[in-house]
């Protein structure tokens, strides 16, 4: 039951296979067994999942069940949760209970999904591994020995170790896509804008994106069709009318024009990484694409623009953690001052506190221009060089990773090289556009993911794109359980 | 050596939209503390800003008045910096692209001179909330129903050179501000406050001299008073070989002096950027015109039309036109007993004396326009002498009606009637030989007397220019 | 380019974090690892291009000036460290 897909499942519940009460149990079972070691949740949501799965067999009895109806699921712990603990992953919200929903929670509440918990992540989603997490590192349930990737590492280990249907996740520099590739399973980063941000704790505004972990294309769309559309809280969020992402899902990929970029098949990246990419690619010929070569030629400054405007924006988005309102404040402060010092060194996490200070740094007197200034012309290069593309081809495809998942405390050592872990996703995040990881192949028993890039809003075809590789191959449904 | 003072000020005027600037709780003044204050404006994490279309409006609004280019597409940024009553760590502000670009103001002097005072900017941004330094066991309480409430700050250029030019300024300002209707204005509640910058420099010199920066100015007789005497400071220090400090200093008007704010000794460091949370806010020349459309006549076109229209005289029509209530007022004065120059001498004469000594606004005038107006007419029309129309007013004052109902209980009519008045001049004719003598004589001033005597009589009842004709006529035969 | 421990100390100011002697070692150590990363950034020549903050030219909705929310302090204060009174409260604030 709980190796089902969502829209598997879905189907099941329609049919009347099995009840959301029995599925939701069976997963409540197995988050039980695993969670102590797999760490994927935070928080577990065991009553009120079966209080929802309760209503949504009711509402199912009454034929009031739409698509989403009993569908268990789990939320990033970034998505503010009414009445269940929100913390990022930080000490600084460990005792953090919003009195209000996200949006996307808010939608997928109303579309009667079940709440199993809260996934675990990186702190405030500054990681690629999950290993920043106050409350932990996660394992890779291919390889408990291995990261998941991050920063929502928890929902893709949830997902990959068969601990709920589905997830949602955020994306700021690749922490939908990386871990998803790390795990075996699809993850969608929608164009900046498609997903409202209200109620989702800030990282980097301009980049922040909610998205979905999955086993399949389709079930990613089904997701979508809860999650996407105009938020009038969300000045950002676009007024671009949302699609039913499911309805041109199968369609045929006859005459599909495919880019390689240059600079994503060169030096360091794994060399059985790469021939796997390149088998996949040459599954979306024998489906009827044509593939040509491209060039991202600012891609390699992609890493050093975001890590000045990621820090940059998460410098002040932090500065509301300030332990006055809510959250974490340190013991006995003898004065404002000390409240303040010591209340975010000890909430705070090394990495966390590192990026505020990277971004503080940028942001200053005398390096405004140099740096913040700099990278935001660097980003305009960078979106420039899509839109160059994007004239020639219609999705843009290579590896997510230039390897698969790595041991946990391996790149602890250097910051930059665990930086360097995003160098194929970052671009798309400084661009804004859609990207998706899915499974495309595996190295010595470990899951490598293809990112397919498409332009802005258009969510269909890169589910579409994805969809029919997964109707071709079976990489998907490679599973650790 | 002979000093020059250079000043311009930042002033912030709180917008009276019903709701924040970024979100949609209340802007009351006076609630309970934090209960105007919601998951935005406590900066709870996740929570986003949406721009109040009524604020933009306002902001528009203001800047067309002072003929200022109005920013096609602004930009609000982020200013960092910690304090408790700024709960997301930074002040939605604007900075390189305010809303409002470079406008002037002229003002007007006692004197009857203008000036005209360039205003650098005016952008949109974020009230903080208060902190309450009352003892709770050594600590501070914080109240955030201020924060997120939009404000305009108004930047002038450092185009005054005297406390007065200050004053004027800031007066100016205000009344635009309650013309436009864009803020209540009260400087008491913190709806409009001043900073000051002020340096000094030799005379018939050019470069600046180092700047104080004057805060909690919250009235226009403090601002006239902190501007001198931090000029007096800076004089006496740089006589005695010293130099100024670029720094921040408070107001004590107990005391009447500046002081250092120590809290902002430390350099800061704002750290500005684009607010990532808002996109360029684009308006076109359709919304500029609309937002036109919907301006007030303004103080100085005002002025000048009660000079043309009622014939006032210039000091008369700035006075009456510089605070929108009084001009309303007294347009509606005139509107009742259609006399101009009666009305202006009523409103800034005996009206004004009553509103001053009552310390109440004139919309709060116990007299109406309509009533007022209605006393001026029976002057006007011979009804009363304007001295027993002062009688009238002062029941009036008392509560005890309007003109007409004075005039009828009090039997304070007019003695039109001319076989009474003669009869009256006749008595005072016969009873003062002497005097009628002495006017024979040639002495004609001894009229004077005889009109006293005759309105003593009537008990100020009798027409004046009634009494004096037949006074004439009779003592010259 | 890296950055010296003075650095370190003035932006962990500004931030408001306290750094022990160890960590602001290690801090200006990573910080100057991670400016040299940032650095490449500079081989770029980009004196003619606009800086662009928003990935798409989307404009700022307008929110209607009407009221709301409703109070909600005595829920909203429940997650509070220390209030009185309606009031937070803080260590004393010194102007």
């Amino acid at each position: 039951m709980i190796n089902l897909g969502l829209a598997q499942i879905s189907r099941a519940l329609g049919s009347g296979e099995f009840s959301s009460v029995e599925l939701t149990q069976k997963y409540l079972q197995e988050i039980a067994k695993q969670n102590s070691d797999l760490n994927a949740y935070i928080t577990v949501c065991d009553e009120l999942a079966l209080s929802q799965a309760q209503a949504a067999d009711e509402a199912r009895s009454q034929g009031n069940a739409g698509p989403m109806t009993g569908i268990p699921i789990a939320h990033k712990d970034l998505f503010c949760t009414q009445g269940i603990r929100t913390s990022c992953g930080s000490k600084m919200l460990d005792n953090f209970i919003a009195p209000y929903n996200a949006t996307v929670v808010e939608n997928f509440i109303n579309a009667g999904t079940v709440t199993l918990g809260k996934t675990n992540m990186d702190e405030f989603a500054m990681g690629s591994s999950n290993e920043t997490s106050f409350y932990g590192p996660v394992k890779n349930p291919w390889n408990r020995d291995l990261v998941p990737g991050g920063s929502s590492g928890g929902s893709a280990a949830a997902v990959s170790g068969r601990l709920c249907a589905g997830a949602t996740a955020t994306d700021t520099g690749g922490s939908i896509r990386q871990p998803a590739s790390f795990t075996g399973i699809t993850g969608l980063k929608p164009t900046y804008g498609r997903v409202s941000r209200w109620g989702m704790v800030a990282f980097a505004s301009s980049l922040d994106q909610a998205g979905t972990m999955t086993q399949t294309a389709e079930d990613a769309a089904m997701m979508l069709n809860v999650m996407a559309g105009v938020d009038p809280k969300d000045s950002t969020s676009s007024d671009r009318p949302a699609e039913d992402y499911t309805a041109d899902i199968d369609k045929p990929l006859t005459g599909l024009k495919i880019g390689l970029p240059v600079q994503h098949f060169s030096e360091g990246l794994d060399a059985t990484v790469e021939q796997c990419i390149r088998d996949a690619v040459a599954e979306f010929e024998k489906l009827g694409a044509t593939v040509k070569e491209i060039s991202l030629p600012n891609s390699h400054l992609s890493v050093s623009a975001y890590y000045v405007i990621a820090p940059a924006e998460a410098s002040a988005n932090l500065s509301r953690y300030d332990g006055v309102r809510y959250g974490y404040r340190c013991e006995n402060p003898v004065n404002l001052e000390d409240m303040y010092k010591r209340t975010r060194s000890e909430g705070f996490g090394t990495e966390v506190k590192r990026r505020i200070m990277v971004g503080t740094y940028a942001l200053s007197a005398g390096y405004y221009d140099a740096y913040y200034i700099k990278a935001q012309k660097i980003r305009r290069l960078i979106k420039n060089d899509f839109e160059k593309a994007f004239q020639e081809v219609d999705v843009i495809m290579g590896p997510t990773s230039p390897h698969t998942a790595f041991a946990i405390g391996s790149k602890n050592d250097d910051p930059v090289t665990m930086y360097l872990e995003d160098i194929y996703t970052i671009a798309v995040n400084l661009a804004g556009l859609p990207g998706i990881s899915i499974p495309a192949g595996l190295l010595n028993g470990l899951p490598i993911g293809l990112q397919i890039v498409g332009k802005d809003f258009a969510e269909s075809q890169l589910l579409n794109v994805a969809h029919k590789f997964q109707q071709a191959t079976d990489w998907h449904e490679k599973s650790p359980v | 050596m002979e000093w020059e003072t250079v000043i311009g000020l930042e002033v912030h005027v709180q917008l009276s939209t019903a709701s924040k600037l970024f979100s949609g709780t209340s802007t009351e003044y006076g609630a309970q503390p934090n209960t105007q204050a919601s998951i935005y404006d406590l900066a709870m994490p996740g929570t986003l800003p949406v721009l109040n279309t009524e604020a933009l409006r306002m902001a528009v609004k203001f800047g067309l008045s002072i003929g200022a280019e109005i920013g096609k597409k602004s930009v609000f940024d982020r200013k960092n910096y910690f304090y408790p009553d700024l709960p997301k760590g930074y002040q939605t502000s604007q900075l390189d692209y305010p809303t409002v670009g470079k406008g002037e103001l002229v003002i007007n002097m006692e004197d009857g001179s203008q000036r005209t005072i360039g205003v650098t900017r005016a952008h949109m941004e974020e009230d903080a909330g208060k902190s309450l330094h009352e003892d709770f066991h050594g600590k501070s309480g914080i109240d955030l129903n201020r924060a997120g409430t939009p404000l305009l700050e108004i930047v002038s250029e450092p185009d005054m050179r005297n406390a007065k030019e200050a004053v004027a300024y800031l007066k100016k300002l205000h009344s635009i501000i309650l013309y436009l209707g864009i803020s209540d204005g009260e400087m008491s509640q913190g709806s409009m406050r001043c900073d000051a910058n002020v340096s000094v420099r030799p005379k018939g010199t050019t470069k600046l001299g180092n700047r104080t920066e004057i805060k909690n100015i919250n009235s226009f007789r403090f601002v006239e008073k902190a501007i001198n005497i931090e000029v007096e400071r800076q004089i006496d220090i740089i006589e005695d070989g010293g130099k100024i400090e670029q720094e921040t200093r408070l107001y004590d008007a107990d005391k009447n002096e500046t002081r250092s704010m120590r809290s902002k000794e430390v350099a800061n460091d704002y750290r500005y950027f684009p607010e990532p949370d808002l996109l360029p806010i684009v308006i076109d020349d359709a919304y500029i015109e609309t937002v036109r459309a919907t301006l007030p006549e303004l103080p100085d076109v005002k002025k000048q039309r009660f000079q043309d229209q009622y014939g006032l005289s210039e000091y008369d029509a700035m006075v009456l036109s510089s605070d929108l209530a009084s001009a309303n007022y007294f347009e509606a004065v005139v509107d009742t007993c259609d006399d101009a120059k009666l009305s202006a001498n009523w409103v800034m004469g005996d009206l004004q004396a009553y509103l001053n000594k009552e310390e109440i606004s004139i919309v709060n005038s116990i007299v109406s326009a309509k009533v007022l107006g209605g006393l001026i007419k029976r002057i006007t029309d011979n009804t009363i002498s304007s001295k027993i129309a002062k009688t009238v007013f002062e029941a009036m004052l008392a509560g005890e009606g309007d003109a007409d109902s004075i005039i009828e209980s009090k039997g304070l009519k007019q003695v039109t009637d001319t076989g009474a008045i003669e009869k009256m001049v006749d008595d005072v004719i016969t009873a003062n030989p002497d005097q009628v003598q002495q006017f024979k004589e040639g002495k004609e001033q001894v009229i004077g007397f005889f009109v006293g005597q005759i309105m003593k009589a009537s008990q100020g009842k009798a027409n004046p220019g009634q009494v004096n004709k037949m006074l004439k006529e009779k003592l010259s035969k | 380019m890296s950055i010296e421990l003075g650095d370190v100390e003035n932006i962990a100011h500004l931030a408001r974090l306290h750094l022990s002697n160890e960590e602001k070692q290690e801090a200006a150590g990573s910080i100057s690892n991670i400016l040299a990363l940032i650095d490449q950034m500079q081989s770029v020549d980009t004196d003619n291009v606009e800086p662009l903050a928003h990935a798409f030219d989307a404009v700022q909705r307008l929110r209607e000036d009407v009221v709301t929310e409703s109070n909600q302090r005595d829920e909203l204060q429940k997650i509070a460290p220390e209030t009185e009174e309606g009031l937070y409260l803080v260590p004393k604030v010194i102007e």
